[in-house]
């Protein structure tokens, strides 16, 4: 094959999809090449040939803000960020000891944690297919370590179920899948499958059945060593003349059929959820300070956006500092906008009628979480917890283990509550004492060492955001046909980006892959003149 | 005796797990107030000072657009902005008990109440969440 400078090279096919046809179809040739997997991600977009003196104005230096501007700098454009926060980074966010936040309707937190212990608010785990986010950290040297999703040995906490006593999820799993395979190998016995599966295939599942869900000659689920070699034991095996084990008593099976143990079941399979996942050593915000560390000049912190306006010559950003309430005006020939749907609504915005019905038509979750510092790590040294979730039916939701530093002596900090729905809109109405108050009260159903080890905690409850009014965007079926289309395309010098601008709302996968299609389509407009 | 009791009862129903369940054994007065507590005090506040920040939360207090009852009613089923629809964790009668409660405190003195059959003709098409 020749290599000469004539060859169009399968690179340079790439890089033509990608430029015209955007970064989907480009990663749809990608895939049939045998290149990408999973996320979208696929590579920076081609960002040649930027106009000489050409001028960006970011608006939000959260990530998808952070990457606009860092691609676009350095392809040559000249950049300037407009951030409402005093600090930038976004949702991508993290409190520690010393750091004070205070909530829309004036209650303020001074956070107590010891040093080196912390609370990720926004995004904390990092999926495996997030290609985008992970090719950022690897080009940064961010540091990341396993984020334990799954852990066998956590807890199912059912309010209505078990008494009320928090089981091990290996336990309800095993009993779980026990039974239902037990039940259904009796169908097929019965007949009751006849209809449904050829002979040959009943005696192929029924072989599964009886493998998978460990059960007996007489196709039941019944206590026993092999039964409790999938779940637990009452003595597990040792040495020496008691080293026998000894096996467990299995669950009710009523109780086994509470939804929380399919609902933790399904949690855990799920295609956003499966492992292996990652997080920053030391705290997320670690991926946004080394952005922001690359735009050493063209941050400009405490500008709350006022009004937006474009003609056929450029853009002009109104802006406020919210310290001096002085008013600015910063014009430039491109705009990237990525303020939440919450606060754009809001903003005075020179764009059609259709680009605002789309801004205006998606409404945002309320999530809240908290954080808990103990004097020791109990869920390590008392229940042999090392990282991972315990799931429970109450408004906290769950309860989330540290995943550094195992067997490290003194204070560890735990999520108490990541609320979602109902419970994050309840936790959110409460003041930063009477939500750690709850976390403290439902948390202790789990772990009753709570009361006694418990030090401080920490609260965001993303309602009460000054700067989201929210956690990230829900999108509902017939607003997301009406209006996504309207919302991501480039309009005259304007384009949006931002996760609520991705079909991977509240993950910053999502804010990256939208930016990086932004700033796509803010090049191809820039250079098609 | 009376009042005593329904105020504890609210209050345990307060900071319980599961609001409406709890709040359906009481008065609609009562059911619209935990409603309030639970539900909207995430983002209006306390006695529905709303509040702002780079964007701005409504007052519910003082709210002369409250005076149609159906406006409020159909922003609480159908979601507003960047506030999310509710007809999908509160029932008609629900949504009217809090609606009637906004509109009958925090300075706010409309006495035309709404009730369920009011609000079901509202609700407009089911939104369900995209994925």
């Amino acid at each position: 094959m020749t290599t000469g400078q004539t060859a169009f090279t399968r690179r340079d096919m790439l890089r033509a999809i990608g430029l015209i046809a955007g970064a989907g179809a480009l990663y749809q040739a990608m895939t049939a090449l045998g290149h990408a997997a999973e996320s979208q991600f696929a590579g920076v977009p081609d960002l040649s040939g930027a106009p000489r003196g050409a001028r960006v104005v970011v608006l939000g230096a959260g990530l998808a803000g952070l990457l606009a501007a860092y691609e676009l700098e350095r392809a040559g454009y000249a950049v300037q960020v407009l951030e409402y926060q005093n600090r930038p980074g976004g949702r991508n966010w993290t409190l520690r000891g010393g750091d004070t936040y205070t909530e829309l309707g004036g209650a303020a937190q001074t956070v107590r944690f010891t040093a080196g212990n912390y609370l990720n608010p926004g995004p904390w785990r990092i999926s495996h297919h997030h290609r985008a986010i992970l090719h950022y950290c690897r080009a940064f040297n961010v540091r990341l370590e396993p984020f334990i999703q799954f852990n066998n040995n956590a807890f199912v906490h059912a309010t209505h179920a078990f008494d009320g006593r928090p089981q091990r999820y290996r336990d309800v799993a095993a009993d779980f899948h026990g039974n239902v395979a037990s039940l259904l190998a009796t169908a097929i016995n019965t007949g009751g499958l006849d209809h449904a599966v050829t002979q040959e295939d009943r005696e192929r599942l029924m072989e599964a059945l009886k493998g998978w869900g460990t059960l007996d000659d007489s196709l039941a689920y019944r206590k026993g060593l092999h039964v409790s070699g999938q779940r637990s034991y009452a003595r597990p095996p040792g040495a020496g003349a008691d080293g026998a084990p000894l096996p467990s008593d299995l669950l009710p099976f009523h109780d086994v059929l509470d939804p929380v143990v399919w609902k933790t079941m399904k949690f855990f399979t799920s295609y956003d959820m499966q492992p292996t996942m990652f997080q920053p050593v030391g705290g997320m915000d670690m991926i946004g300070k080394a952005f922001a560390s690359r735009l050493p000049h063209q941050i400009t912190l405490n500008a709350k956006v006022t009004a937006i306006a474009q003609d056929e010559k450029g853009v002009t950003v109104r802006w406020a500092d919210t310290r001096s309430a002085a008013v600015h005006e910063t014009t430039a020939d491109w705009c990237v906008c990525t303020l939440p749907l919450s606060i754009l609504s809001q903003v005075d915005i020179q764009v059609s009628a259709a680009k605002t019905a789309a801004i205006s038509a998606v409404p945002y979750a309320s999530h809240a979480k908290i954080g808990l510092e103990f004097r020791r790590r109990f869920w390590e040294e008392d229940e042999a917890i090392y990282g991972g979730i315990s799931f429970t039916d109450q408004e906290i939701a769950l309860v989330s283990y540290p995943n550094d530093n195992f067997h490290a002596s003194g204070p560890a900090v735990l999520l108490g509550a990541f609320a979602l729905g109902r419970g994050g809109f309840d936790l959110a109405g409460m003041t930063p004492e009477e939500r750690i108050e709850a976390a403290l009260k439902q948390g202790e159903k789990i772990h009753p060492q709570y009361r006694k080890e418990f030090m401080s905690g920490a609260s965001v409850a993303w309602s009460r955001v000054p700067w989201m009014l929210g956690c990230r965007a829900r999108w509902g079926e017939a607003d997301r046909a009406a209006h996504y289309q309207n919302l991501v395309a480039m309009e005259g010098r304007i384009v949006l980006a931002g996760d609520h601008a991705s079909y991977m709302a509240g993950w910053q996968e999502g804010a990256l892959l939208s930016s990086l299609d932004a700033i796509r389509q803010l090049h191809h407009r820039a250079t098609a003149a | 005796m009376r009042w005593p009791g329904r105020i504890l009862l609210l209050l345990a129903c307060a900071w319980g797990t599961v609001g409406p369940a709890c709040a359906q054994t009481q008065g609609p007065v009562a059911e619209g107030a935990v409603i309030y507590r639970q539900i909207c005090q995430a983002c209006h506040m306390k006695g529905g000072t709303g509040a702002i920040g780079a964007g701005k939360v409504p007052a519910l207090a003082h709210n002369a657009r409250l005076a149609i009852a159906a406006y409020p009613a159909t922003i609480v089923a159908q979601g507003r902005g960047g506030m999310p629809w509710f007809s999908d964790i509160l029932s008609p009668a629900q949504i009217a008990a809090v609606v009637n409660y906004v509109r009958t405190h925090f300075g706010n003195h409309y006495q035309d109440a709404l009730d369920a059959q009011a609000v079901e003709a509202m609700l407009g098409s089911k939104k369900v969440d995209d994925h």
